[in-house]
């Protein structure tokens, strides 16, 4: 076995040493009634040349964003990836290395920390940002915690206009604290900022928005922090970090906190994970994060040096009343993350931005160009739009699906309110022809 | 040192940066949309550009390239951190991942159109409750810790389901932090349980706290002291003689593959560490995945979506009235259970148990042959790993810690030191089986050295390491004024 470097004269010589016979004399304290008796029942072992025909076998089954032209979001994006990403992570000494608990053996991923933790505050205008969270759903969970833990306060705000997977995650998390949920309406596809002062009070812990939402709709997120604020609640604003070269940072509109889904930047998008989930938040509340920290020293010589830090905080040390129960969280797309945003630098993602949203517009413009068709929501979106079909989404993504073009998400299954629509994302990636081609199929399929 | 010929490097990609300087590549806009931005209203534009560097492709790879040779990872030392299973992870894994079928696939593809994915899911799935001796098991976890938390919501539910109300689990003082942690944020009061000199649960002071009221029982099996509990099956009767459910933490799953299953021994929950036991790389903290099984009376409330098969087809399916809900916006870590998968299709029933029998005889051998020169926790033999005691070493002013540090300048990674918290002075050391006996000899000759090091010359190991990109850091500087983001000087 290839993995498995004891040869039978090395096995004999260990057991010697040990003063045993067999290793089933090392296995004494497992009751006999429990052991397994029989081989466990799995397919047999494959060679390696056979097993990659079989897992390329499994892979062709599959719709991806190579063979297919994508349009499909909702939180997970077709966006470029450059190719040091894939080269750079794949360096044993970051793929192979633990958590960072003996900094000196591990400057390398401390320092790839820092600098991620840089750039996500520095992205979304906030003090502090975290050494990463699960995903974008698990980020939002834990911020609602947080600001629950800050304020004693028992009831979270959610605006309908928040991807409702993001929804579900919350409200498995919110179980066992026993939060209350409150939806806050968006009828118009934005939120319903009347109702919004009205569902938001003095029991609210916070108030969630997203920008750009589950519709693909732009927030006024400046005015959600003013009713937030003025119930003395949290804002946790949810924002897509590669849209933020050219949308304004949340925090300079008000956020407490930001979380969101950093699959956009450099990370795979593998079937939904790993993903990668940001959280920032303000200076006030750096000891109430979740999540590992890291902090730049210095060494005994003096030389600079970075360390996990704010320990205390981790289920290691706190156990029971740890401010998150996470220990490992997603590093290797942190550093994906991280080296995405060294190469777009700071042309690059404003360019990502503009291209999105300019290919975004023309794509809007030219499907609610096909009879029938039309934009559901009448408000400024970003780089995804809700579209309302005259005939079943499902079925006219089946049929788009049969000409390689990966239409968009039909809403049913999320969301039964707009059972009619279909929602259509588009990435800097997306031509102007692969769009034209869209149009076309579309205009077929709903004739 | 692999790298000791190099001047120290001392860069942050910030202080790479000069104005104008690109390593992206985009193409020109073909859509006539212009300006770009037109139809985004003034109001939600970024006013201030974020002040992201500007470097060469090449500056990039090097600078990424210099700081991973800051690391120490398996690939280049022995990493015998206990509890965390460092074993080789096999290249054939990352080419899998990599397959544009599996890592460009949109999570909201149609079902239809991912049947490969789903299929490979649903397999893993199989095999991971074959292993373990569980009914059903969910890949949705995203790490260990949520794994625990999944399972708690779980046992929560089926007592609520029930009609009972118990509000207390009980967990051993010996268990890993994201234990308690995991378990009082389903909710629940958690309830330390002594364990006896040996490291195992004190059957006396689990029977005090075993009342009405107690939920579950969480123990880490084999646990964190790399000792199999010989008592296991009889605690777990004893749980549920009084309705309280038993979870397993399976961090350690390591020793057991194939020689005995969690559900044998009487478990209706348990996680899985993919991150660990199943080859996918720790990634420098993550990501990992922590797929969690249980009995089939556990069923109902997995999280949504479960991946079933219907005939011929593979589904998502959400109809499941009595789920926990969701714990990630998808399916789970996907790229890891494709890893996993292959590893576990490469090894077989037969290769997996080789695993943990190599795992246990590398463990046992490096307990023998440190045994004289330091304390052991608990008589072996052990399982995968041993836990030893820097205690004898603390009187000559030599701490775990020390010890750890003094390794990294011999060439290793250091054991997990201090944990668990009942053993004073811990170095849990878990050498797998993809370690050779050179290395383990390699491994025991120095930390031998370091003990005879701590009876003549302790104030060298004080100084420990001097071979690393850094020595020993500031710990309470950086707490005390802590500096988390570069704010553009030294
Ligand atoms: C015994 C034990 N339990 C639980 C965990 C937590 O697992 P994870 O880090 O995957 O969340 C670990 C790993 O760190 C562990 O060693």
């Amino acid at each position: 076995m290839r993995y498995l470097p004891n040869t039978p004269q090395n096995q004999r010589a260990m057991l010697d040493a040990i003063g045993v016979r067999s290793v089933e004399d090392l296995l004494v304290k497992i009751p006999a009634k429990a052991r397994l008796s029989r081989p466990l029942a799995l397919p047999p072992a494959l060679a390696e040349s056979d097993l990659v025909r079989h897992l390329r076998g499994l892979a062709a089954r599959n719709a991806d964003a190579d063979s297919f032209t994508c349009f499909l979001g909702a939180g997970a994006y077709d966006h470029y990836v450059p190719s040091p990403i894939s080269h750079l992570v794949l360096r044993g000494e970051f793929l192979t290395a633990y958590t960072p608990y003996q900094p000196e053996a591990s400057q390398g991923t401390l320092r790839t920390i820092y600098e991620y933790q840089t750039m996500i505050a520095e992205l979304t205008g906030m003090d502090v940002a975290n050494a990463s969270i699960y995903d974008g759903g698990s980020s939002l969970a834990e911020a609602v915690l947080m600001a629950h833990a800050v304020n004693g306060r028992g009831e979270i705000a959610l605006t309908g206009a928040v991807n409702p997977l993001y929804r579900r995650v919350v409200e498995t998390y919110v179980d066992g604290p026993g939060l209350r949920l409150r939806e806050v309406p968006a009828p118009a596809g934005v939120t319903d900022l009347d109702a919004a002062r009205r569902v938001v009070g003095g029991k609210t812990a916070a108030l969630v928005v997203q920008s750009p939402n589950f519709y693909g709709c732009l927030e006024d997120v400046t005015a959600a922090a003013e009713i937030a604020h003025a119930a003395g609640a949290l804002l946790i604003v949810v924002s897509d970090p590669v849209n933020l070269g050219v949308l304004e940072a949340p925090g300079r509109q008000g956020a407490d906190v930001v979380v969101g889904e950093g699959q956009g930047l450099g990370v795979p998008l593998g079937f939904g994970g790993p993903y990668l989930g940001v959280f920032a938040a303000k200076q006030d509340f750096v000891r109430r994060l979740p999540g590992r920290l890291v902090g730049a020293t210095v060494d005994l010589d003096g030389a600079r040096g970075f360390a996990l830090t704010l320990q205390t905080r981790e289920q290691h040390i706190r156990r029971a009343k740890a401010t998150s129960n996470i220990c490992t969280n997603v590093a290797l797309c942190a550093l994906m993350a991280t080296i995405y945003l060294a190469i777009l630098g700071k042309q690059g993602l404003v360019r990502v931005g503009e291209l999105s949203t300019a290919k975004a517009h023309y794509a809007a413009r030219r499907l609610a160009e096909v009879p029938g068709v039309t934009l559901r929501f009448p408000q400024p979106f970003f780089k995804e739009f809700t579209l309302k079909l005259p005939k079943s989404p499902e079925r006219v993504a089946a049929r788009l699906a049969r000409q390689n073009i990966l239409a968009g998400l039909p809403l049913k299954g999320l969301d039964r309110k707009h059972a009619d629509c279909l929602l259509v994302a588009v990435t800097e990636k997306r031509t102007k022809d692969e769009i034209d081609a869209f149009a076309d199929a579309l205009g077929k399929a709903v004739a | 040192m692999p790298y000791d010929n190099q001047p120290a490097y001392d860069r942050l990609v910030f202080e790479l940066s000069s104005p104008g300087r690109m390593a992206f590549s985009l193409p020109e806009s073909d859509v006539p949309v212009e300006p770009a931005l037109a139809a985004v209203p003034e109001k939600y534009r970024r006013r201030q550009p974020a002040a992201l560097p500007e470097v060469s492709e090449l500056d990039v790879v090097r600078h990424y390239s210099r700081l991973s040779q800051m690391n120490y990872g398996i690939d280049t030392h022995f990493y015998p951190l206990g509890s965390c299973t460092m074993k080789y992870n096999p290249r054939i894994n990352e080419d899998a991942a990599r397959l544009a079928g599996f890592a460009r696939l949109h999570p909201l593809a149609a079902e239809a159109l991912s049947q490969g994915a789903l299929q490979l899911m649903h397999e893993l799935a199989g095999m991971l409750a074959e292993i373990a001796g569980m009914d059903a098991v969910s890949l949705q976890p995203a790490a260990g810790a949520q794994g625990e938390l999944a399972g708690v919501l779980m046992i929560r539910a089926y007592h609520e389901a029930r009609g009972e109300k118990r509000t207390k689990v009980l967990i051993p003082d010996s268990a890993h932090g994201t234990n308690p942690a995991s378990t009082a944020l389903a909710g629940y009061e958690v309830i330390e349980v002594k364990s006896d000199a040996e490291g195992q649960v004190d059957l006396g002071d689990l029977e005090r706290h075993l009342a009405a009221d107690v939920a579950a029982f969480m123990i880490t099996v084999p646990n964190t002291l790399g000792n199999f509990e010989p008592r296991v099956t009889e605690i777990a009767e004893l749980c549920h003689a009084r309705g309280a459910q038993v979870y397993m933490d399976g961090a350690n799953l390591n020793a057991i593959l194939g020689l005995t299953r969690p559900g044998d021994l009487g478990f209706d929950v348990c996680h899985f560490n993919l991150h660990k036991t199943f080859t996918t790389p720790h990634g420098g903290g993550g990501p990992g995945a922590g797929p969690v099984g249980v009995k089939a009376h556990l069923e109902p409330f997995l999280p949504v979506p479960v991946v079933a098969r219907r005939e011929q087809t593979y589904v998502l399916d959400w109809k499941r009235p009595q789920s926990i809900g969701k714990l990630q916006a998808f399916w789970g870590n996907f790229g890891m259970h494709v890893r996993a998968y292959t590893y576990i299709r490469t090894m077989g029933a037969d290769g997996l148990r080789a695993v943990s029998e190599n795992a246990v005889l590398n463990a046992n051998y490096v307990m023998k042959r440190l045994e004289q020169h330091y304390d052991v926790a608990a008589p072996g033999p052990c399982m995968h790993e041993c836990v030893l005691s820097a205690r004898k070493q603390k009187k000559l002013g030599v701490t775990a810690m020390d010890i750890a540090k003094r390794l990294l300048d011999l060439g290793f990674y250091a054991p997990s030191t201090y944990f668990p918290l009942i053993v004073e002075e811990a170095l849990m050391i878990e050498p797998t089986e993809t370690e050779s006996k050179e290395t383990l000899d390699a491994f025991c000759e120095a930390m031998i050295r370091i003990a005879r090091e701590a009876e003549t010359a302790p104030e060298a190991i004080h100084q420990a390491p001097v071979t690393t990109p850094v020595r020993r850091l500031d710990q309470t500087r950086a707490a005390r004024e802590p500096n988390l983001r570069w704010r553009g000087q030294r």
